[in-house]
């Protein structure tokens, strides 16, 4: 069986973001970058299903600029054996993709690998909206399972058994496979890449595929359609120092009068 | 409790802005180290040294190290993190690739072990010296001896560790007692027992291979009469299985000021078996090619440990609130304002940063110069690269430690008493970095190697590769308005440094006394030249990239070269007219008065 990754490259997780002159974008000339931590997670946990025999191959791919083949790289190193840069350059010239054309774009590579599980971290650090996976496994109308904290294939490879974080607690659901699970951070810590590692990564196949030649977009009316706008950033407002009162009856006036409760 | 991050940002600036590291990549063995490759390595080193060293730095120190039983116990935590480390891959790092190595250049191994030396020095000792011993057996063993012992060396299933130090030979080398008696299948036996020596036992590998310095019976008195051996802890049975005890054992380890985690032990050689490492009564050229690099690696440690202190005391500056700023409370609606506000810690910071920066990038100029002259393709290059290198070693060593001591005793002092007290970690980068002044030759013993052996050498063909780019680069810039500020202090104290050479080449001669007592404030001379000349160069690069960076890393660039130039680098003046004060006052001085 085929595992399929897919990875994000987000600022790194210590960056002190800054909102650039022109109110619309952020600063990211001087920052690190890194694989968004949910992703990395994503490619730890399809590293041990291969260890454990139960996969062949994990393929890690990310839909981004020329710049984000730094982060496949990274999945590469820690041992995923392939990667898929969709370079999404012409198109970021013109405007950022929305949700719906990554999640269209992933579809569409996800057909043509046909891998037998999608395994996504659950979210971006960068922009948090949880919302490409599900897209992505509705389009695809495949099973999915979001917030996984234990992952277990069946022995015949045909369903997986998924433990996911809900508010009430636990719950455990079986997918028919080829399906789509999330991960969340309790379900491994993800490995450091060795030496060697990194030194092999560069060597391992990493085929570039051009965001307009995937067709994954055509539906939507190509790229020129996004959906959403960035229309301005704003930098949080300083924290303010906190106070201490020393009673409840204090503690409720002092809400009331900020008008909280 | 201080929590250091990789300053990767100004590592990335010595590396490939300051000095060009791109080169490196087009030199034969060197194909791998591109841009892409350098960034991912440092990234997880860095991620290394943050997440799997620096937790048990503290901890480190407070547990230090046991005796129990003949052997050494590291503290708790240290062997998953050296077994994560060594499965990582990362003790071979500029291993020679027939062994498992990965060939990697120097100029990215400072780098990785300024990190690691930064986040947990006592951990850090243990892989590096095992590297040390790789050093000194790809120099100087035989095929067989690196057959036999440099693949597990490598991967870091063994350690390594130098046997030098007997209790009455320090500095000096001659004294040494320890006995190799040969034996009829051309392996020696060890007797003798060493002192002081690292690493020399613990419970993070299973073999540790000591390269010990010893005497031939036949050999020639004092210094020219020593010979190197390898002698493991086990032995080695020919079809690769842990061999029996080999007659070295433990007597005991030291208690020390600082650097706790690290074991430094007595060692008991009885009828130990050992193999000769290169030349008979050769001893000490081996173990010289080896120290270079030992004792470029003992100049980062001031560096790493500066740096860290550095990190702690600033987020300290910024949180302490006590007075107000001198010239109007700048947080009113607070009791008080970060001592940030106040000159005399910000002195203080900059103090560090001036020379922690300007140490790295001179420790960078000297490993890519010591690639060079290993893989650059013209003989004549590589040769005045070695020149450079070897100038340049004891002035990294010496200079970088002393003031790694300067900075870190600095960084305290910001937090008051609670950098005195043990909570936050401050008062242990004091105690860790003091030990680099001493081992691997002590400073004084550096500012002799560079006043009676590196400047001497082959009529001062080494000082010409420090003195021509800088006397190129004053007058390339002569007229260069940017640059005023920086050009015209260098200019004066490296005339300072020029006066200074020639005053010690000709009275040195007369009396050996004059060098010797000229030595230290010499080599600090140098050191102040040497970063000044970095803190120039650093500046026009930034000066030119400083317009449109909004992360600000070129102007702070800027800012504390000419904090540099104007408030530390007038230091070489009173090095100059002590220096310049002569012997006399020192050698005249009755020694029954002392
Ligand atoms: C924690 C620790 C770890 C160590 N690790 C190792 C190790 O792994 N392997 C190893 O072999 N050794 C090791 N050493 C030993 C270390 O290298 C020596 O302590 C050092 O070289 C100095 O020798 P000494 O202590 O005998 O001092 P001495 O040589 O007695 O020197 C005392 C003082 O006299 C000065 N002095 C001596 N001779 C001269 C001279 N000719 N001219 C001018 N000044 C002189 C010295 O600079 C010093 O200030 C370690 C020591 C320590 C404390």
């Amino acid at each position: 069986m085929k595992i399929l990754v897919t990875i994000k490259r987000t600022p790194h997780r210590d960056a002190r973001m800054r909102v650039a002159a022109d109110g619309k974008s952020l600063e990211t000339g001087d920052i690190a970058f890194e694989i968004n931590p949910f992703d990395e997670i994503a490619v730890e946990e399809a590293l041990r299903i291969k260890e454990a025999g139960k996969a062949q191959e994990v393929v890690a791919v990310t839909v981004g600029l020329e710049v984000a083949r730094e982060q496949l790289l990274a999945a590469l190193a820690m041992g995923a054996d392939r990667g898929i840069l969709v370079n999404s350059g012409g198109a970021a010239e013109k405007q950022e993709l929305d949700s719906l054309q990554i999640a269209k774009t992933l579809s569409a590579v996800i057909q043509s690998e046909q891998p037998g599980l999608v395994i996504m971290g659950k979210l971006a650090t960068d922009d948090e909206n949880w919302q490409i996976a599900p897209m992505v496994a509705e389009l695809l109308g495949w099973p999915q399972a979001t917030f996984a904290s234990k992952l277990e294939l069946s022995e015949d490879g045909k369903t997986a058994q998924v433990t996911r974080e809900v508010d009430a607690g636990l719950e455990e659901v079986e997918l028919t496979l080829p399906a789509l699970v999330t991960v969340d951070l309790r379900i491994n810590e993800p490995r450091y890449a060795s030496l060697p590692g990194i030194m092999k990564a560069k060597r391992k196949p990493l085929d570039v595929i051009e965001i307009e030649d995937l067709g994954g977009l055509a539906d939507l009316g190509g790229i020129g359609q996004s959906c959403v706008r960035t229309v301005s950033y704003r930098a949080l407002p300083a924290k303010e120092k906190g106070i201490l009162v020393d009673s409840a009856a204090a503690l409720a006036a002092a809400l009331k009068e900020r008008k909280l409760v | 409790m201080a929590s250091y991050k990789a300053p990767r940002r100004d590592m990335r600036f010595v590396y490939y802005e300051l000095h060009d590291g791109e080169r490196l990549a087009q030199l034969p063995g060197y194909e791998e180290a591109t841009p892409d490759m350098i960034e991912a390595i440092l990234e997880e080193a860095a991620k290394i040294a943050e997440n799997v060293l620096q937790p048990l730095n503290r901890t480190g120190d407070e547990e230090g190290c046991a005796f129990e039983n003949g052997t050494v116990r590291t503290p708790a935590g240290f062997k998953e993190a050296y077994t994560t480390f060594a499965q990582g891959g990362w003790t071979s790092l500029g291993g020679d690739p027939q062994y498992g190595g990965q060939g990697l250049p120097s100029a990215l191994s400072v780098l990785v072990s300024e990190m690691l030396l930064s986040a947990n020095l006592s951990l850090a000792m243990y892989p590096g010296l095992g590297e040390g011993a790789c050093h000194a057996l790809e120099a100087h063993g035989s095929d067989e001896l690196k057959q036999m012992f440099l693949p597990k060396l490598m991967d870091g299933t063994w350690g390594g560790t130098m046997c030098l130090t007997e209790a009455q030979c320090g500095t000096d080398l001659g004294l040494i007692r320890s006995k190799a008696e040969p034996r009829e299948d051309g392996t020696y036996l060890i007797n003798g027992t060493k002192t002081f020596i690292s690493a020399g036992d613990h419970d993070l590998t299973e073999n540790i291979i000591h390269l010990v310095l010893a005497r031939l019976p036949d050999a020639p008195r004092g210094i020219k009469g020593i010979s190197m051996f390898l002698v493991p802890k086990f032995t080695i049975p020919a079809d690769g299985t842990l061999g029996s005890n080999n007659g070295v054992s433990c007597g005991g380890i030291e208690h020390k000021m600082g650097i706790r985690g690290s074991s430094t032990c007595v060692l008991n050689f009885d009828d130990a078996v050992g193999y000769l490492v290169g030349v008979p009564n050769k001893g000490m050229r081996a173990m010289f090619t080896m120290m270079n690099s030992a004792r470029l690696g003992v100049g980062v440690q001031g560096l790493a440990l500066a740096e860290a202190s550095y990190q702690g005391a600033v987020e300290y500056a910024r949180e302490r609130l006590q007075g107000r700023a001198l010239n109007g409370a700048q947080l009113p609606n607070k009791p008080a304002d970060p001592i940030l506000v106040h000159p005399d810690v910000r002195r203080m910071l900059l103090t560090i940063r001036a020379y922690t920066e300007g140490a790295r990038a001179l420790t960078m100029w000297v490993a890519q110069e010591i690639d060079l002259a290993h893989k650059h393709p013209d003989p004549r290059r590589r040769r005045d690269a070695d020149d450079l290198a070897s100038l340049l070693t004891p002035v990294v060593k010496a200079f970088q430690t002393d003031t790694g001591f300067e900075c870190t005793n600095l960084g305290l002092q910001v937090f008051g008493g609670h950098g005195y007290i043990r909570e936050h970690g401050m008062e242990q980068y004091v105690r860790d970095s003091r030990i680099a002044m001493i081992y691997e030759g002590t400073n004084g013993i550096q500012a002799l190697d560079l006043v009676g052996r590196k400047l001497a050498a082959h009529t001062g063909r080494y000082l010409r590769q420090f003195f021509h780019p800088v006397q190129e680069f004053l007058v390339a810039h002569a007229e260069d308005s940017a640059l005023e500020d920086f050009i015209q202090p260098l200019a004066k104290a490296f005339g300072r440094l020029q006066r200074a050479t020639g005053h010690i080449a000709q009275q040195g001669l007369k009396n050996p006394n004059e060098a010797g007592a000229a030595a230290t404030d010499y080599l600090r001379l140098f050191g102040l030249v040497a970063l000044a000349y970095q803190w120039t160069r650093m500046a026009g690069i930034s000066l030119e990239k400083m317009e449109g960076d909004t992360s600000g890393f070129y102007a702070a660039k800027v800012a504390t070269g000419r904090f540099y130039m104007e408030r530390i680098l007038p230091q070489s003046g009173a090095a100059f007219a002590t220096l310049m004060a002569g012997a006399k006052t020192i050698m005249e001085f009755p020694d029954e008065a002392f």
